[in-house]
């Protein structure tokens, strides 16, 4: 085994859990970092765009359109979740805990009833490759790229557009932007069905690897909320370096002694993260340090 | 409709004014039966369908006029997969509703959580499920198959087919561990070599890391031990990585459907030992099937449990009938004798006297390139012997405990 084919193997693991971190919470970094929603339900917009996704692709479409829709679907339940729940609650964040927790059961237990308590799924496309003694699943590079495509993306979107100018307004002093004229309620609605659609599109990007079951958001949930406490408030600064440390250290620690000590090791390393910067990598990166 | 006649019956006991007609054979209230399965949460697809089968001889039995002309009432409750979930509804079907017996369960962790419950209130219990073997208590009856039934035939069987080097992906709980000790022992037994184990926590759903494991190890066969839906998850990725492993299981194909449930080919080449599955050709099989079908035509799968837990409502029956009582200790001395068999669609079935375990007939199944199951090989009658000869009975002594082959019965 010579040590290309090994490099390889330790950069496509980082790779893959890289892309796991912050795929499941690019959408929660919106909504929870950004926005101070803590959105219990945020797995459930991720099973909605896996549902989404496979049925699509069930009904004929191809797989990338399928995506597509599963984002596009998760981000109208997003608008319609932000206008009947969540707009009602932004003075009161402890209480969107409970509104969310309580729309994740509802949303789960209406799945099982609705869709009964398994899905079939799509199978994932592409093959594999072989590097060195091991094989490798394409699709893995797929959801990597995808990944940085995302955050690419919501970093144009948040720094070069007008709209992710008013979103940060909005959200920084609400009543000075009203002031200028801005539509606050409209941006609310906009950001958060943003934040929905990009877990929606996690969902549609897991779905053809993934088991479709009602209670698949919950295995996204736990990854989605340490990457986005320890990433802080700042969409692109705090996700894709806390995406990137903890990918090292949950790599490492599986590949050198399996999948508990991975888990073991990526909670460490939030607390101590945490514990140095309380404000997350974005808060320390922009010198907000408390 | 049988609900409505079951209400109108113990309305009308309870407030005595039954006037019996000539010749009605109806005896006092009807006996309870408590079920607590997982109906929602990671379990959930593997066992809706032991409530649904429950139902289904519940109301074949009430038709035919009930166990000894007294109705079965269920007294059902949903688990969610949730351990103090159990714990909850057992004390309260034991403590409030004052059932009969319990038909209960479905992980490892989750019997384990309740039967202390069932040992303190002195209640009776069906665990209707395969699992990992070894529980030696009179206050339980298990209708699931043991590993004596389903690795003792399974890994010699891929070890002659494929090769000897085995490589364990086991779910980290006690099924998953002990699962794990006990291939361990078999392979050792039969002369091959573990090249790796990785416990993988319940609710993980990543696997790039562990399917490269595999691959260093180099095995000959892989033996998937994964339960919940969630680890369900490794199939797809391993095909997508093309590992092309064989896999052998006690716990797929039997209980999840995952050969329904993802796309081929990504559980081309996987083996279970199972007691039955609905692709079983047998007219007992088909039968079952089709009367399953009738009542319940949106259910996705008929697996294991769910013939499981049927058969052990008409076990039930068949015991109460012949102690005519349904006090745990008269039913124990009908099981003493050793004569408790029927013919289930698997076969037939018997229960062990020392361990009250059952005997089963074994099916290999293999899962083709196209998802479609054969079955090479078949065993019948196997018993759930271990308990018996590492010193269990339970017709002398009741432990209470459940024991692995590291750690066995006491010789006294």
């Amino acid at each position: 085994m010579d040590i290309a084919s090994i490099a390889f193997s330790a950069l496509y693991q980082f790779g893959d859990a890289f892309a796991f971190l912050v795929l499941s919470a690019c959408g929660l970094a919106v909504i929870f970092g950004m926005m101070g929603v803590i959105n219990l339900a945020h797995g459930e917009f991720i099973m909605c765009g896996a549902y989404v996704t496979a049925s699509t692709v069930h009904a004929g479409l191809p797989l990338p359109l399928g995506i597509l829709c599963g984002a596009a679907a998760s981000a109208l339940a997003g608008v319609v979740v932000e206008l009947l729940v969540i707009r009602q609650l932004y003075e009161r964040p402890l209480d969107t805990i409970v509104a969310t927790w309580g729309l994740s059961l509802i949303a789960t237990q209406g799945t099982l009833i609705l869709v009964g308590s398994t899905m079939a799924g799509v199978g994932t496309p592409f093959g594999s490759f072989q590097v060195g003694q091991y094989s490798y699943s394409i699709y893995r590079i797929v959801l990597f790229t995808a990944a940085l495509g995302v955050l690419g993306g919501l970093y144009a979107l948040f720094n070069w557009t007008r709209f992710g100018v008013l979103a940060r307004a909005t959200i920084q002093v609400p009543h000075m932007a009203a002031a200028l004229g801005v539509d606050t309620r409209l941006i609310y609605s906009l950001t958060f069905a943003c934040g929905a659609g990009l877990a929606g599109l996690a969902g549609g990007l897991y779905a053809p690897t993934m088991t479709l079951v009602p209670t698949m958001g919950s295995t996204f949930i736990m990854e989605a909320f340490v990457t986005v406490v320890i990433g802080g408030a700042d969409v692109f600064l705090g996700t894709a370096p806390a995406g990137g440390v903890l990918a090292v250290v949950k790599s490492a620690m599986t590949s050198w002694q399996g999948q508990l000590f991975g888990q073991i090791g990526l909670l460490i390393a939030v607390i101590i993260v945490v514990r140095i910067l309380p404000k997350g990598i974005s808060g320390f990166v922009l010198r907000e340090r408390a | 409709m049988t609900g409505n006649i079951v209400r109108g019956l113990r309305a009308a006991a309870l407030t005595g004014t039954l006037v019996l007609g000539p010749g009605a054979a109806f005896a006092a209230d009807p006996i309870k039966l408590g079920v607590l399965e997982d109906q929602s949460g990671d379990f959930a697809a593997a066992t809706i369908g032991k409530v649904h089968a429950i139902q289904l001889a519940a109301d074949e039995i009430n038709k035919a006029g009930g166990i000894d002309g007294r109705q079965i009432e269920l007294v059902t409750y949903d688990t969610q997969s949730d351990n103090t979930r159990y714990q909850e509804f057992m004390r309260r079907v034991l403590q409030r509703d004052k059932v009969d017996v319990v038909f209960a369960g479905f992980s490892s962790a989750s019997r384990e959580a309740y039967r202390p419950i069932v040992d303190q209130f002195n209640g009776f219990a069906f665990y209707n499920n395969q699992y990992e073997g070894g529980v030696c208590d009179g206050h339980m009856i298990v209708t699931g198959a043991v590993p004596e039934q389903q690795f003792s035939t399974l890994i010699p069987y891929m070890m002659q087919t494929y090769g000897k080097k085995v490589y364990t992906l086991a779910a980290d709980y006690n099924f998953g561990q002990i699962s794990a000790e006990w291939v361990r022992k078999i392979v050792k037994e039969n002369g091959g070599e573990m090249v790796g184990e990785e416990f993988i926590p319940l609710g993980v759903s990543q696997f790039s890391q562990s399917i490269q494991n595999i691959q260093k190890a180099k095995p000959d066969f892989v033996v998937t031990l994964l339960v919940g839906t969630a680890q369900a998850s490794y199939y797809e990725q391993a095909a997508s990585a093309n590992v092309n492993l064989p896999m052998a299981s006690s716990v797929n194909v039997g209980q999840g459907y995952e050969h329904k449930r993802f796309k081929p080919p990504s559980l081309k080449d996987m083996y279970v030992t199972t007691n039955y599955i609905e692709e079983i050709d047998s007219p007992g099989s088909k039968a079952f099937y089709a009367k399953f079908k009738a009542k319940f035509p949106n259910e996705p799968y008929v697996n294991q449990e769910a013939e499981n837990s049927y058969l052990a409502v008409y076990l039930y029956k068949q015991m109460v009938e012949r102690a005519k009582s349904t006090k745990r200790d008269d039913i124990r001395k009908v099981i003493a004798m050793g004569d408790v068999c029927m013919d289930a669609p698997e076969g037939k079935v018997c229960i062990d006297p020392k361990s009250q375990h059952m005997s089963h007939t074994i099916y290999l199944a293999k899962v083709g390139a196209d998802h479609s199951i054969s079955f090479p090989k078949t065993w019948e009658d196997i018993k759930p012997y271990w308990l018996g000869e590492a010193g269990c009975d339970l017709t002398k002594k009741d432990p209470m405990s459940q024991y692995t082959p590291s750690n066995p019965p006491p010789k006294s």
